[in-house]
């Protein structure tokens, strides 16, 4: 139809306004930038590592293979092998399923925590809000490492440690960016419509709000997860991470830092695909805020 | 005189770059702003009338582009000039004074300041010269206080204030052409007023030229010499304003002046409507772009574009017809037709509410902390309206003055704090949760933003659906949920295609028509509608109070209209109450309240209209001054501190009494009934003559 495929800016200038909200509208938008769209095909990539790598990887992760140990790349060992003859390309597939899972894992628990609180507390405001948004700053006011150091230094490093302490530093950060999505929300006009035609409350927060929340909640879900990965990295890398001999990336730069002058290819493979990982994530959270915010719908 | 015109505009053609693709916006325009000329260009949205008014100073969006035609300041052409010779000119020669004050001013600076920078820029002042001008100029735009002013920074100044400072601004420098880019839209009437008494006053004193951008066909008619009309980035028709209003030559023109409500109609008529909407850029007809929307088109029409006359008398026109229409021979029927008679309104209430009191300001932990009472607006002060079943309630007022705070507490979006409110005979509970089904369906809502009325990830069938499901009493089946979905699309007059649309796929008309439906949804016995047409354009505004004048006729509903728009309030409803700082100082009929006696304050709002008639000037009472601040409020009467009819010590010590004018007509005023009539008759026989 007509007026609709337009609307005016303030300076008189037509602005482009997309023309429904859908899924392969989005799909379209996303394959109009090859960097995002480069990034989010690393992101899948990886998720299919996470699953397949296992089956994929020629040998176990803690196969020691005789008589090859610190052998350098070669078509045999793609990446090379460790100090102890394991090859380190078994290795990084093995360790990409945890170090998707338990990222995965605590962002998925972050943001629906954060979503469920945010969305309540954007909603009602008030009292309820003061109080918890104040202990939230709290939270937030607690450097990340100390929180994570302190935590698995008194539990004992594990997964589900990693997964709480994760969830504690971010949660409140998801919280925060729907709250105020919720508060930009709240005051709309189909919001008071449907509290005059009786909705209820959770009606109101999970059919009206939340669809709106959607473009800030994926945003901050992709960025949360990239950190968190970075994060579990780190937490390898100082040894509070996930056990030995189970291959974990931060875990294995660490190792291999101490042989670098001998055996560099130890620490780029694992540092290397940490890195893809992590700007992959990047970029299509990028992707996906440009996207949002061209649909004018992340106000 | 010296005849060579300010700025001239020769062709120009303007393009946009939208989804990589450059679109035509402005085809064509030519266009003369003589010395001393106040010129306006009117349109719709979309029509191209801002982004013209900014390219006659050479200022133009990123994505914009000069495709042809050139623009000549006293004969220069700007469009050959280099950006740091336009910066030259730019706030020296060409001003601008923009739609949305706040927005426009530096928060950071005090407006002093921000005046002497220009001063200081343009014409080299020395920081001490430069400070004085800018007194100077805040004291010529009649700000009483200019030297305390000069020193507060934007936030600390009210609306009307703030455009008065950018109006300096622009006028510090004696430019040759001053642009006002919608410059009252954001404000009040009675502030609007003064505003353009000053425009006027300032631009002959300081020899200036401007270019006015309105969609306001009153305010036109009160302030320009020669008014442009332009559609879809053309320009249809260019005249001096008497005979633009007294005699247009082109449908589009006609069409306009005609869908204005005008207070005269009464209740009993329905508004004339262009049909259909504009066309969206890049989908521009290849004939005359008013071709589908005009009632008079010929076949001609949409195969071949128009020329532009010229019609004599310094007007042009573009319309294969004109001539028949400036003949007399072919004549558009635009009268208003009185088919949607509603339904006398009956004697009993559907709607009483008592002493209703509602104030804002939570106290907050830190009060509580500190042990101190908290600064509370006292929004609603103790006001009682009532509306018989089958009409319409008008609340009208200042922005300020608690008319839409009573209406969400009516409705209960903001319980009131206390008072009682009957609906059908039966107390209801103040507080929303409280409220049974039965309430909630007969006491319905229609907002003022049609753009967030909607959700955007609804289609307009389930937007529909769900009040439905909620609010029938009898459980529908899904069939007939669609049944009635169907009925209601098709009453507002929208096809039933439209029940699969996103609102990002309406126009805003579209959605106030969908929020109107989703209303009338479950057969309310009252609906309230806030603002419903102040964010549309006027022939849309007339398709929808058409629409909500046949609605309460066909379904016997009543309306809570709020408008700060005399003429809608006085088109739609019968009975008035007026608004001030939280209380309602006058109400009655419609006819009594416009006609005197009337309160010294509604007789100011009235005056304050704009008549969209250039031979019949506006009234002279201007209110000086701002509502007072809810937060203090006066003594004795509300009103005393801008009062033009105050009487004495008795307005600022004693609260007014209720004077009873007859037939339901009140007025809360120390001036007894007799005597109002008596000074309000004078003023309208000094008019008449």
């Amino acid at each position: 139809m007509s007026a609709a495929n337009s609307g005016v800016g303030s300076s008189g200038a037509p602005r482009p306004i997309s023309k429904r909200p859908g899924l392969r509208n989005f799909l379209r938008q996303l394959v109009a930038q090859p960097l995002s769209l480069a990034g989010s095909l690393i992101f899948v990539l990886f998720i299919l590592l996470a699953i397949f790598g296992p089956w994929i990887a020629p040998y176990g992760f803690d196969e020691i293979i005789r008589g090859a140990a610190r052998e350098a790349p070669s078509a045999q060992f793609p990446f090379g092998t460790d100090r102890l003859g394991r090859d380190v390309f078994s290795r990084v597939l093995w360790g990409a399923r945890e170090i998707i899972v338990i990222p995965g894992v605590a962002t998925l628990l972050s943001v629906m925590l954060g979503t469920v609180l945010g969305l309540a507390l954007g909603y009602y405001g008030g009292w309820l809000d003061e109080i918890v948004s104040r202990i939230l700053d709290s939270l937030l006011a607690i450097p990340a490492l100390v929180l994570a150091l302190v935590m698995l230094g008194t539990i004992g490093p594990s997964s589900i440690g990693i997964v709480i302490v994760i969830v504690l530093l971010y949660m409140p950060i998801v919280t925060r960016v729907i709250r105020s999505a919720t508060l930009n929300i709240r005051s709309a006009g189909y919001i008071e419509a449907a509290k005059l035609r009786g909705e209820s409350p959770a009606y109101i927060l999970f059919r009206e709000i939340l669809p709106g929340v959607l473009p800030a909640l994926t945003v901050e879900a992709a960025l949360r997860f990239s950190y968190a990965i970075f994060l579990t990295a780190s937490l390898g890398f100082l040894g509070l991470g996930v056990q030995p001999p189970s291959p974990d990336w931060g875990r294995m730069v660490a190792e291999a830092r101490a042989n670098f002058s001998r055996t560099p290819w130890e620490l780029w493979s694992p540092a290397g695909a940490i890195a893809v990982l992590v700007i992959g994530v990047n970029l299509m959270a990028d992707g996906l805020r440009r996207i949002f915010r061209y649909e004018g719908q992340l106000r | 005189m010296n005849t060579q015109p300010v700025v001239e505009a020769r062709n120009l053609s303007i393009e946009y770059l939208l989804n990589k693709r450059w679109i035509n916006a402005i085809s064509e325009v030519s266009l003369c702003i003589d010395p001393l000329q106040i010129h306006a260009l009117v349109g719709e949205s979309g029509s191209g009338k801002t982004t013209l008014a900014l390219a006659l100073m050479r200022y133009m969006a990123a994505n914009a582009r000069v495709s042809a035609g050139e623009v000549l300041l006293d004969g220069d052409n700007l469009l050959v000039k280099s950006d740091d010779e336009m910066r030259q000119i730019w706030g020296r020669q060409l001003n601008l004074v923009p739609q949305d004050p706040l927005a426009s001013l530096n928060p950071a600076y005090t407006t002093g300041n921000q005046i002497a920078e220009i001063t200081r820029l343009h014409e080299g002042l020395s920081r001490a010269d430069a400070w004085i001008r800018a007194v100077e100029m805040l004291r010529s735009v009649k700000i009483a206080d200019p030297e305390t002013v000069a020193q507060r920074y934007p936030h600390q100044l009210s609306g009307g204030m703030q455009q008065r400072v950018l109006i300096a601004m622009a006028l510090s420098t004696q430019p040759r052409l001053l642009v006002l880019d919608e410059p009252t839209t954001a404000l009040d009437v009675t502030t609007q007023a003064v505003i353009l008494d000053l425009f006027r006053e300032l631009i002959r004193d300081n020899q200036a030229a401007a270019v006015y951008v309105s969609h306001d066909l009153g305010t036109v008619a009160q302030l320009c010499d020669h008014v442009t009309v332009l559609y879809a980035g053309e320009v249809m028709e260019s005249a001096p304003v008497r005979d633009l209003f007294g005699q247009p030559l082109h449908p589009y023109t006609i069409g306009l002046l005609a869908s204005l409500p005008r207070p005269t109609e009464g209740v009993e008529t329905r508004l004339f409507t262009i049909e259909g909407v504009a066309p969206s850029l890049g989908e521009r007809p290849v004939g005359c772009v008013f071709a589908p929307r005009c009632p008079v088109a010929l076949q001609l029409c949409f195969d071949q574009k128009p020329a532009l006359e010229n019609a004599g008398d310094g007007r042009t026109v573009k319309c294969h017809r004109w001539q028949e229409i400036a003949s007399g021979a072919l004549r558009l029927d635009t009268e208003p037709k009185g088919e949607s008679a509603p339904a006398p309104p009956r004697q009993s209430y559907v709607l009483r509410a008592r002493d209703i009191y509602k104030r804002f300001g939570e106290s907050s932990v830190f009060d509580w902390l500190l042990r101190r009472e908290p600064e509370y607006v006292h929004a609603v002060d103790d006001a009682s309206v009532r509306i018989r079943e089958r009409s319409t309630l008008g609340l009208v007022g200042e922005s300020g003055s608690g008319k839409t705070t009573l209406a969400r507490a009516i409705v209960a979006l903001d319980s009131a704090d206390s008072g009682q409110i009957e609906l059908c005979g039966t107390e209801i509970s103040l507080d929303l949760r409280h409220r049974e089904r039965d309430t909630l369906r007969n006491l319905r809502m229609v907002f003022q933003n049609p753009n967030d009325a909607l959700n955007p990830y609804q289609t307009v069938g389930q937007a529909l659906e769900r009040p439905l499901r909620l609010l029938s009493g009898d459980s529908l089946t899904r069939q007939q949920r669609q049944e009635r979905i169907d009925e209601l699309l098709e009453a507002v007059r929208l096809p039933p295609e439209y029940a699969h649309r996103y609102p990002s796929e309406l126009s805003g008309g579209e959605k106030q028509r969908v929020a109107i439906a989703r209303a009338f949804a479950a057969n309310p016995a009252l609906v309230v509608a806030d603002e419903p047409t102040s964010s549309l354009d006027v022939s849309v505004q007339a398709v929808i109070l058409n629409l909500l004048k046949d609605l309460r006729a066909q379904r016997g509903a009543s309306y809570l209209l709020i408008s700060h728009d005399l003429d809608v309030v006085a088109y739609l409803a019968d009975w008035i109450a007026v608004m001030y700082l939280g209380e309602i100082i006058e109400e009655g009929d419609t006819e009594d309240v416009y006609h005197p006696p009337s309160h010294p304050y509604t007789e100011a709002l009235i005056s304050a209209i704009p008549v969209p008639d250039p031979t019949r000037s506006q009234g002279d009472i201007r209110l000086e001054g701002d509502v007072p601040s809810a937060r203090h409020i006066p003594s004795g009467c509300r009103f005393h501190t801008r009062c033009p009819r105050k009487i004495g010590a008795i307005c600022e010590e004693e609260a007014p009494p209720w004077r009873d004018a007859g037939d339901g007509h009140f007025i809360r005023c120390h001036i007894p009934i007799d005597e109002l009539i008596a000074l309000q008759s004078a003023v309208l026989a000094e008019k008449a003559d």
